[in-house]
């Protein structure tokens, strides 16, 4: 028999409705690969159990002929930002220690009821806050790459960066990622997978732990296009419970996917040539034109003038909305509670939050409360907000050049952990050219392009229209098509 | 213009008042979740996921409350506008889960509109006046702490977190106690006409805060103070006389009044500091990003407007002009919805029994509702059940009073029987005897007897006396025990009495 943990959602999907194995086998075959992953740390929680009994519903309806659902049979990571019904729910934080949520999200539960089961909750930068998984009040998540000759660590990416690590090492086929500006594309990237942030309101944010509110957005993570595409329909969907969901039918992503890309025209952002990206990523970058000239679309140069601003703006958008957004997090009613003796109710949320929070969350959230105080609010929230205004317009204006604009995820591959630690600007950097399609609410993906001389994954993205994934998928299928990625990290777990 | 002034040692001053007024709407479910909103429910009894700020909770706005809001500020004449918005109102209490209230600072969804209080020289309104109202925004309640269940520790219950509220702003319009006393009871009655909020400030469904300064009259507007959370019409009046005291005191005495935040003991009738200005919170307002723009469709404005009742101005001038009542029977019967709906019941009723038009009886229903039947509820006390007193139970006895089949009296004593038994009027008035005697043969012979008896009388009325006309109707009523038909009695001592 094939070694299961090497297939993908599709080749799960099918194989157990073809009867080539059965959901309780490949169940077996990755919570075993899990249980000998705990090197990579990309997992808080596991739940073998989960996956079982969610394998042995699907293996029962197939007994009986039932569908068995577009996930039927496929066990998956869950980023412990989505709330689990009875399962430690922690955004990877002190904060919310021993938090068992009395629900489940809207995402996790439209993807058991497609028939996935879940393999345990993954590791990621606390409360979705990094671009390296060194945030986690968990530790720190190791990619399973490694530079060529080297043993030292190397960084996943975040913040989805439990996810990265756990598809990239295949030790879960697919996993969920959320993506606030660039949490999903940027670990891809680094890791040589896939992901996928669909258009703002595509995936309902009821029972995700909230970053910034009008940014965050769950999106897949898998080793191809077509992976992407069939549990992005799983976890997609208008959610009553979520004012800011999309009241629009799901497409059939999977069903419409086409290589071809003939009539398409991919514009070529002149902004996005920034100084400090890689010699290798700029090469990637011109490969990638060339993959999609290939598949029949014209490539146009375009123009985004305000991506300067983008990550300033966002860096004063996200922080204010997380700043009020974790204001919940006071120690009265669920996770950690810190109260001194003799302590009144201010000093509890002094101590509380000081102890539950990691560094990098207290950051945001003084940025976040600065930016939005009386007398600074108009002169960093409300500029922030007109430079999002005119980042959306730039990608209007473009879109009407282009169908899709084609740039790097990001400016370098990923580096070692701990090198960035002392340099939270550096870090912010990494996510310079994911950010503006967060802004804007776009759909963007990255896909794996090639290795560079380190022998560490660089990634391509895709930015599409509001509510076109398809195109963004159909590119990403045309460029993993021609680049024919199928390196795997060696293992060392 | 008021004339209520302050007497300062330093001559005359005027006081200032703007009345902030947080009105829970009438709903259901709360603002941004289906929980309930039922009164006096067992503590957190009544709380969603939401409500809790649980983490990955969203608000999701209700529809009806939204309504009510809008329809309340149609009833003010308001400007609605179709696009508003929420936004984060941040800091940290135990009561407020999220850290934050969603309200609305920066586009409320109702703008300005006015309201008018009448005219009242009793309580010192020398006029009717139109005192402007700001806004009305939507926004979340907070939930409550409790300090008298453990001994070192508070609890909290957030039965009330999330409940719908429409703080409805004055402009610094009022300038005395009664006009602020006239204004929230005048808005505390288009609030229940319109059914928005239930009106109760007993049980905290409505408070003001309140904002006084005084100045000299003809001067710039003084330093306010707001004084917050005042649940009566009376303490609103008591915060305000206080107030303005306190701050021609201290203006007097060469300080000056601090801008800050009070509170009103009731035990007392005092008020004193809650936080100064320098103490006040930074709310760092935010539009709420989970949340889209409200955005008004025409048909939802439609319907809301159709969805109006007819308001206690319109129906006041109504009574007056279409059905002739007196400017005080007419504003006495449109002041709250209880009053106005009985009495249009029962003049529905009273119409139907008597076979007149509404126009006709109109006066006689008043005077009916507001003086006759209020008097015998009060002189029955307890013994009364009023849910006996039926629109058709009271009509009844308004037909047979109209036919003259009883008497005024006879009337009272049958509503005394209704309201005491229940039983039906026409058969009280049978079987009680309680019917006026119009044979005109009784009334003959009694009268005969009388005049046979007063013989002295008799000449004296014939000499000019006038006046024992009256003598003699008594003494017949009296032989009658009361139940002869006035007019008949009348009509025959006249003849007889040449």
């Amino acid at each position: 028999m094939t070694d299961l943990t090497n297939l993908g959602v599709k080749a799960i999907r099918d194989g157990v409705a073809g009867g080539d194995f059965t959901a309780r086998e490949v169940a077996e075959a990755f919570n075993a690969a899990v249980a000998q992953a705990a090197e990579l740390n990309a997992f808080i929680v596991t739940t073998p159990e989960h996956a079982l009994a969610a394998a042995d519903a699907t293996d029962a309806k197939r007994a009986a002929g039932e569908d068995l659902g577009a996930m039927g049979g496929v066990p998956i990571g869950m980023k412990d930002l989505f709330a689990s019904h009875g399962v430690q729910t922690t955004a990877a934080s002190d904060i919310l220690g021993g938090f068992k949520p009395e629900y489940e999200s809207t995402v996790s539960q439209n993807l058991w009821n497609a028939g996935a089961g879940m393999l345990g909750k993954l590791n990621l930068d606390q409360f979705a806050m990094g671009s390296s998984n060194e945030t986690s009040a968990f530790g720190n998540v190791a990619s399973p790459w490694r530079k060529t000759g080297s043993n030292a660590a190397m960084s996943p990416g975040g913040s989805s960066g439990g996810s990265s690590a756990a598809v990239a090492s295949r030790i879960a086929p697919a996993a969920t990622g959320t993506d606030t500006g660039g949490s999903i594309r940027q670990p891809a990237a680094f890791t040589g997978i896939c992901g996928i942030k669909p258009t703002y309101g595509r995936c309902s944010r009821w029972g995700v732990v909230a970053f910034a509110s009008s940014l965050d957005q769950a999106g897949p993570m898998a080793r191809s296009v077509e992976d992407c595409s069939i549990m992005l329909g799983a976890m997609a969907g208008f959610d009553a419970k979520d004012a800011t969901s999309l009241k629009m039918d799901v497409p059939d992503w999977e069903a419409a996917l086409s290589a071809d890309l003939k009539g398409k025209k991919v514009g070529i952002p002149k902004e996005y040539r920034m100084e400090g990206t890689d010699q290798e990523i700029l090469d990637s970058w011109e490969q990638g034109k060339a993959w999609l000239k290939d598949a029949g679309a014209e490539v146009v140069d375009v123009s985004l003038p305000h991506t300067k601003y983008a990550l300033p703006a966002y860096y004063i958008i996200a922080p204010a909305e997380a700043s009020s957004n974790l204001a919940r997090y006071d120690g009265v009613r669920y996770g950690l509670r810190d109260l001194p003796d003799g302590a009144g109710l201010q000093d509890m949320y002094a101590e509380t939050r000081a102890a539950g929070f990691g560094d990098e969350v207290k950051r945001r959230i003084l940025i976040g409360t600065y930016v939005l105080s009386a007398g600074f609010y108009d002169a960093y929230y409300n500029q922030a907000q007109k430079v999002r205004a005119l980042v959306s317009r730039d990608f209007e204006n473009a879109f009407a050049e282009c169908d899709l604009i084609l740039a790097p995820t990001t400016p370098t591959a990923s580096f070692p952990l701990g090198s960035l630690n002392d340099d939270p600007l550096t870090m912010y950097l990494n996510d310079v050219f994911a950010v503006p399609a967060s802004l804007a609410g776009l759909p963007a993906m990255s896909v794996p392009a090639s290795l560079n001389a380190d022998g560490l994954p660089l990634g391509l993205q895709l930015v599409g229209r509001p509510f076109d994934e398809q195109s963004v998928l159909n590119a990403g299928l045309a460029i993993q098509q021609r680049a024919g990625f199928d390196h795997a990290p060696k293992k060392w777990w | 213009m008021s004339t209520y002034r302050i007497q300062g040692a330093t001559g005359e001053w005027e006081v200032v008042i703007g009345l902030e007024v947080h009105a829970q709407v009438t709903s259901n479910a709360k603002l941004f979740s289906g929980a309930s909103t039922a009164f006096g429910a067992e503590p957190n009894s009544q709380v969603s996921l939401v409500d809790a700020a649980m983490p990955g909770m969203l608000p999701v706005p209700n529809r009806e409350c939204i309504r009510q809001a809008v329809r309340t500020g149609m009833a003010i004449e308001a400007e609605i506008n179709k696009y508003s918005r929420f936004d984060r109102k941040n800091y940290f209490y135990a009561d407020l889960p999220q850290g934050y209230q969603i309200s609305q600072l920066y586009h409320p969804i109702v703008g300005e509109g006015s309201l008018l209080i009448e005219q009242d020289e009793k309580t010192g309104i020398p006029e009717d006046k139109t005192i402007g109202i700001e806004r009305i925004h939507v926004e979340q309640d907070a939930g409550k702490l409790m300090h008298d269940q453990h001994p070192t520790m508070s609890y909290v219950d957030l039965n009330r977190s999330g409940v719908a509220l429409m703080e409805i702003v004055s402009k610094p319009d009022m300038r005395s106690p009664a006009e602020a006393g006239a204004y929230v009871r005048k808005l505390r009655s288009i609030l229940r006409y319109v059914g928005s909020c239930d009106g109760n400030m007993e049980e905290g469904s409505m408070r003001a805060d309140v904002n006084v300064s005084v100045r000299k009259p003809g001067d710039e507007f003084g330093t306010r103070t707001e004084t917050k959370n005042v649940n009566s019409v009376r303490f609103v009046m008591q915060v305000i006389e206080y107030e303005a005291n306190r701050q021609v005191d201290v203006l007097e005495s060469g300080g000056s009044v601090d801008q800050e935040t009070r509170l009103f003991d009731v035990a007392t009738g005092t008020t004193r500091t809650m936080r100064s200005k320098e103490d006040a919170h930074d709310y760092r307002y935010f539009p709420d990003p989970d949340l889209l723009p409200l955005v008004l469709e025409d048909d939802f404005l439609e319907d809301c407007r159709a969805s109006l009742p007819e308001l206690p101005d319109a129906k006041r001038v109504r009574y007056e002009t279409e059905l002739g009542l007196t400017p005080y029977n007419a504003r006495e019967l449109t002041a709250e919805v209880e009053t106005f709906a009985r009495f249009e019941t029962l003049l529905s009723a009273a119409a139907d029994a008597i076979a007149k038009p509404e126009t006709k009886i109109a006066t006689q229903v008043a005077n009916w509702a507001l003086s006759v039947a209020p008097g015998v509820i009060k002189q029955v006390g307890d013994e009364a059940d009023p849910s006996h007193a039926t629109g058709e139970r009271q009509a009844a006895i308004l037909a047979m009073q109209d036919k003259s089949e009883i008497s005024g009296s006879q009337a009272k004593e049958i509503f005394e029987i209704v309201l005491k038994t229940g039983r039906e009027p026409d058969e009280i008035a049978d079987t009680e005897g309680l019917k006026q005697v119009s044979d005109t043969g009784a009334i003959e012979a009694a009268i005969d007897e009388i005049l046979a008896n007063n013989q002295d009388k008799v000449e004296q009325y014939k000499g000019g006396k006038d006046k024992l006309f009256g003598f003699f109707v008594g003494q017949t009523m009296k032989a009658m025990q009361g139940k002869a038909n006035p007019q008949v009695v009348n009509q025959i001592l006249k003849d007889k009495l040449g």
